[in-house]
């Protein structure tokens, strides 16, 4: 026999659909069928039962293999790792949950280690913005039931965010938006024409990189000023032709992604982004939000900034927090050869940083915390995979407005798997020990 | 052979989320992941049919992945890699103070390489690293 | 070590009438017992001065928008940060302290419960977390309901028993303690960038005015007999002028009593009046009316409030009062955070620098401080800052110390560019009242913890109550030669106790204590008509499911302290 379990949380991005279904063995040891979540949500599911999985820490051997320890032993080897370091890092945190990270922050606390999470790699330059401008902003919910101007910047939801836009941006028949998806105009700026973009009533083409010069063209229309015949290859008549749009609105929203994150301008294409949002605050209302990538990054920021102050870029090294990106940034600390030791979790930078940045934690001592087999596994000393966060264990998390949700634990994971908290927790009490901490 | 040059972007794409949590050591990572999406036109002044191997060469280093027919087109000029160890091993570290490395935006130049092989995820990390 | 004896301060406690005798406090399994055995710890606290922990009855200390301070200013951590050291987790943040920051600072000024002043209760689980991880106090967290999209639609059509049901819903699922209305309406207004700036001010729509609103949860409040009043941030806070619709919120009270089994006696609580008392017409004539607003408040014994203190310090503002914080952007241009909540909500965050150089902010200055001294009744007016809208709660020493002390006052005054405008916009140049230590006691203790229904357990050393006591190095017999000496006994304990628990000695944290989580339990008759309509909004309103909602869970809520309240028997 089986039973459905509702209401579950999908674990995989920022859009975290809470209305997924999941249908488990009576025992509740096998996850059997997925529905209502995307392809790739699905795939999370369904892939914890594969049977190939690593169940067990292991440690690389010099020739190349790999020897299975005990998560006893791997607890040892994390807190001897973090314990002795002048400078370690920890790394990750956006695929956990916030008591995990919670757990993690102790043991950074004492080991004064650099904390970091994947806003590193996808919007930490949105944080620098908000930091310098600010954030005009609201829940998904708002955009649900109010907006009928929807502008994606530089994102493409239609792959990166697949019901995005059935639940919340788009489709949705909300209070004050009955007609749904004829309720709304949908403007999409991209260098592409993406799937997304196809779905638009307004498509500007932008030169890829001038995004920062349209958002400011954008400024001047809505003042009714000159402008040059071309700003960023788009025709002025259909940047004042946007502008007109968004202003006729009565509720407008700007989903903004690593389109205007990681291309040149960066924080400073955000910081444009959210003046145009405030200008457009003077003749309607508009707010802006970030599409946030991992399910839990922003909760990762929200328990950095409530226990140490800052969302990002956290350097304890000196006993107390300090916060300069550029400076305390992952990637800069990596390239700079400042780390020597690397701890990863709920992330993985060896696929996903550059890859000179990679090599510099490749022969340092590092553990990988992750159910998977990664880049980053594949070139750290010791892979610890635990329970998969949302499928396997509950926990809390933020969606990318920041609302939390507390994740589900819909199946049980292989037999004798920890979760990440369980193990974070042996870690932390290694360390207090190695440390005399109180 | 021709090699022509284009502005490079990353990012994501559905095929790339489903390999990811499929599993970064399959093989299916590497179709979704280790390949660079080109409008059709740049494919005819490159002189290679679709899904060619090809060298993509930055500043800052070259990878082997597959040339396909971009699916979000037209966008002549522009190449995508989706995110991945393929992309990183050649977009531009840099940052310039912001933490950010300038993953969209790299000037690359795109050469057909038939014979060489395209390493999986895990494979090419841990190669490009020196690690076994 | 559970027993202690506490020997020889002066003690100041408004619960039994002791008014700075010499006496002994003696604690004993987490209360305050009559006596205790030879072997209890003896605490020498001859020359001291010996209150109950002090009750904080509105601060914004938890949740996502205190959060988005954090996030958006790194520069409030600038030269504030404080290593990790003994029993202290490292801290930082000036007017937006970090979690545990918080916990030690409260603690260390002898503060044991506080009350986070506003919960938007789709982030409940958020205010949670950050209670959780603040050491030592007992919290409890306020829900806001006076934009909430039922509580409109019920009270258009003045349905208070659904209303009522709806409260006692959302109080469970969020553990929530009180109701609180936030610029009633007029943050709905302002999802649609509108605004209610007067009681009349229909809501788009939703077509009810901010005035049917108060008084429907006045009386829904009221029929379920909940320990704290409504708790209310009125319409058009902070424009030249708004002491009229303070007026025209508060006398929507007039002629309710309060119906409740916890010794309650107000029916409205208005919060940081000193906002909410400005005279004139704009900043240039704008001037007090403190006068007309405690004059109202003396005579109207059904009303608490609390005073908003300027501090005269660099600090964030931060409200449910979405479309008040962009308005004060457009006025100093420093950077806006808004965060407008499906359904139920909205609020927005603006650093502001009170500077003494401005006359503006001088004037504000004076306000508040008029307000508690023009209050005749310390039981029915208490000491807060807002914060950290009006300024860190870290200053209640200085404020205090201004309370206490003319001379203060007055070096205040002529420390002021724009003295001038103090003396003629505002009473205080003349007012030369100085607020005693027992009625300091009475607005930092006792009287917040009656208004909040909590006078059997804090706020009072009578035996019985929690022993939550606080000892200051200040001898009240001594005449006091320098005012800043004031503010420096008030800043540091020499001792305090929480539940019987030491946890601050000479002003360093000791033990983390047991800290709980306060929220009210109310019965309420079986109402199907409530729960469809809640099903309702969920299946096609809100942004998650109804299953989702609630803040289950452990980790949400280790340490619940519940307070039941059954108002199944009542009728309308």
């Amino acid at each position: 026999m089986t039973k459905t379990i509702t209401d579950v949380i999908c674990p995989f991005c920022g859009t975290l659909c809470d209305d997924v279904e999941v249908v488990v063995s009576d025992d509740g040891k096998q996850l059997l069928e997925v529905y209502n979540a995307c392809v790739i949500g699905t795939e999370k599911f369904l892939h914890s039962q594969s049977k190939d999985r690593v169940t067990r820490p292991r440690l690389h051997q010099p020739d190349g293999s790999w020897k299975e320890i005990s998560y006893d032993e791997a607890a040892e080897y994390t807190a001897q790792m973090l314990a002795n370091a002048k400078k370690p890092l920890m790394f990750g945190w956006s695929s956990t949950n916030c008591e995990a990270q919670s757990v993690g922050n102790e043991i950074a606390e004492i080991t004064r280690a650099c904390c970091d999470n994947t806003a590193a790699t996808c919007h930490g330059t949105s944080l620098i913005a908000i930091q310098d401008i600010g954030l005009p902003s609201c829940t998904l919910g708002e955009i649900k039931n109010r907006a009928d101007r929807v502008i994606f910047w530089g994102c493409n939801p239609a792959h990166a965010h697949p019901r995005h836009m059935s639940r919340y941006s788009i489709f949705p028949r909300g209070f004050f938006t009955s007609k749904g998806q004829m309720s709304r105009k949908m403007i999409v700026v991209d260098p592409r024409v993406t799937d997304t973009a196809k779905m638009a009533d307004v498509h500007l083409q932008v030169e890829q990189g001038k995004d920062y010069e349209l958002l400011n063209a954008l400024r001047v229309a809505f003042k009714g000023e000159w402008l040059p015949d071309v700003v960023a290859g788009i025709p002025k008549e259909k940047i004042r032709e946007a502008a007109d749009m968004m202003k006729s609105g009565r509720f407008g929203i700007i989903f903004f992604g690593m389109g205007v994150t990681q291309s040149l301008g960066k924080n400073h294409n955000i910081d444009e982004a959210i003046a145009v949002t405030k200008d457009l605050n003077e003749y309607t209302k508009f707010s802006i939000m970030p599409m946030r990538g991992h399910y839990n990054v922003t909760g990762s920021g929200e328990v950095f900034a409530w226990q140490f102050g800052f969302p990002y870029a956290v350097d304890l090294t000196r006993g107390f927090a300090r916060y300069n990106p550029g400076d305390t940034s992952t990637i800069d600390l990596l390239i700079r050869g400042e780390v020597d030791a690397m701890f990863t979790i709920g992330s993985d930078p060896g696929a996903h940083f550059p890859i000179s940045a990679v090599k510099q934690f490749a022969h340092l001592p590092s553990v990988c915390i992750d159910p998977h087999l990664t880049p980053t596994s594949g070139v750290s000393k010791l892979h610890v995979p635990v329970a998969f966060n949302g499928v396997e264990t509950g926990g809390n998390c933020y969606r990318m407005d920041n609302v939390p949700i507390d994740c589900r634990k819909v199946v049980e994971p292989p037999e004798g798997m920890l979760t990440d908290e369980q193990f974070l927790i042996k870690v932390r009490d290694r360390v207090r020990q190695l440390k005399g901490a109180a | 052979m021709a090699t022509i040059n284009v502005n490079l972007i990353s990012g994501r794409s559905i095929q790339q989320g489903v390999a990811i949590e499929g599993g970064k050591e399959k093989p299916a990572y590497r179709t979704a992941a280790g390949i660079i999406e080109l409008d059709p036109s740049d494919l005819k002044k490159l002189g290679a049919w679709k899904n060619t191997n090809v060298k993509v060469t930055s500043d800052f280093g070259s990878v082997i992945v597959k040339a396909t027919e971009t699916s979000q087109g037209p966008h002549p000029g522009l190449g995508f890699i989706p995110m991945g160890p393929w992309a990183n091993a050649i977009i531009d570290p840099n940052t310039y103070s912001t933490g950010m490395p300038t993953f969209k935006g790299v000037p690359v130049k795109v050469e057909v390489a038939i014979n060489e092989p395209i390493l999986l995820g895990i494979e090419l990390v841990q190669k490009l690293c020196g690690v076994k | 070590m559970s027993e202690y004896i506490i020997k020889n301060g002066h003690v100041f406690d408004p619960v039994q009438g002791v008014k700075g005798d010499k006496a002994d406090v003696s604690i004993k399994d987490g209360k305050i017992v009559d006596k205790v055995g030879s072997g209890a710890k003896v605490i020498d606290a001859k020359g001291k001065t010996v209150m109950a922990g002090a009750v904080e009855i509105h601060a914004h200390i938890a949740g996502p928008k205190v959060n988005m301070g954090r996030i958006y200013r790194p520069e409030d951590k600038l030269f504030t940060c404080t290593p990790t050291r003994g029993m202290e987790r490292m801290g930082g943040g000036n007017s937006i302290p970090t979690t545990f920051k918080t916990g030690y600072e409260y603690a260390k000024m002898g503060y044991t419960t506080a009350m986070e002043a506003a919960m938007p209760p789709l982030f409940s689980r958020h205010v949670h977390e950050e209670i959780r991880d603040t050491p030592i106090i007992d919290e409890a967290a306020f829900p806001v309901f006076g934009n909430n999209w039922f509580v409109l639609e019920y009270l258009k059509d003045h349905e208070i028993e659904n209303t009522a049901a709806y409260i006692a819903w959302l109080l469970r699922v969020t553990k929530g303690y009180a109701v609180k209305v936030v610029n009633p309406g007029g943050t709905e207004a302002w999802a649609w960038g509108l605004n209610c700036l007067s009681v009349n001010d229909p809501v788009p729509y939703f077509d009810i005015t901010p005035a049917e609103i108060v008084k429907g949860l006045i009386e829904a409040n009221e029929y379920l007999g909940l320990p704290h009043s409504l708790h209310i941030h009125p319409n058009n806070l902070g424009n030249p002028g708004c002491y009229e619709t303070t007026l025209d919120t508060l006398k929507l009270a007039e002629g309710i009593k309060a119906r409740n089994k916890f010794g309650r006696e107000q029916v409205m609580h208005l919060t940081h009046s000193q906002f909410h008392s400005y005279g004139g017409t704009n900043w240039g004539d704008f001037e007090s009316k403190a006068k007309e607003i405690t004059d109202y408040v003396n005579k109207n014994k059904n009303i608490t409030i609390d005073t908003g203190n300027v501090t005269l310090d660099e600090t964030t503002t931060m409200t449910a009062d979405g479309p008040f914080e962009h308005h004060l952007t457009g006025l100093n241009h420093l950077k806006w955070a808004n965060i407008d909540v499906e359904l139920e909500t909205g609020s927005g965050v603006v650093p502001y620098i009170y500077s003494p150089n401005i006359s503006v902010c001088a004037i504000q200055w004076a306000i508040g401080l008029e307000i508690a001294l023009l209050s005749k009744d310390p039981m029915r007016c208490y000491i807060t800052t807002d914060h950290p809208n009006a300024g860190p709660f870290t200053r209640y020493p200085r404020v205090i110390k201004w309370l206490m002390s003319t001379k203060a006052r007055e070096a205040q005054i002529n420390a002021f560019k724009h003295k001038d405008k103090v003396l003629s916009q505002t009473g205080l140049g003349t007012m030369d009242r100085e607020i005693s230590l027992y009625e300091i006691a009475q607005m930092t203790r006792a009287g917040p913890a009656k208004s909040l229904g909590l006078s059997g357990m804090c706020g009072g050393l009578k035996p019985g109550m929690d022993a939550d006591v606080a000892v200051y190095d200040f001898n009240p017999d001594k005449p006091v030669v320098n005012p800043d000496d004031i503010e420096k006994a008030f800043s540091r304990c020499a001792h305090v106790f929480k539940s019987g628990v030491e946890v601050v000695t000479n002003g360093e944290i000791v033990n983390n204590g047991h800290k709980r989580t306060l929220w009210v339990n109310v019965k309420v008759k079986e109402n199907p008509q409530v729960m469809r309509d809640i099903n309702e909004k969920f299946l096609k309103y809100y942004s998650i499911t109804q299953a989702n909602y609630e803040a289950l869970g452990h980790h949400f809520v280790p340490n619940p302290y519940t307070v039941e309240v059954d108002a199944t028997q009542v009728q309308v």
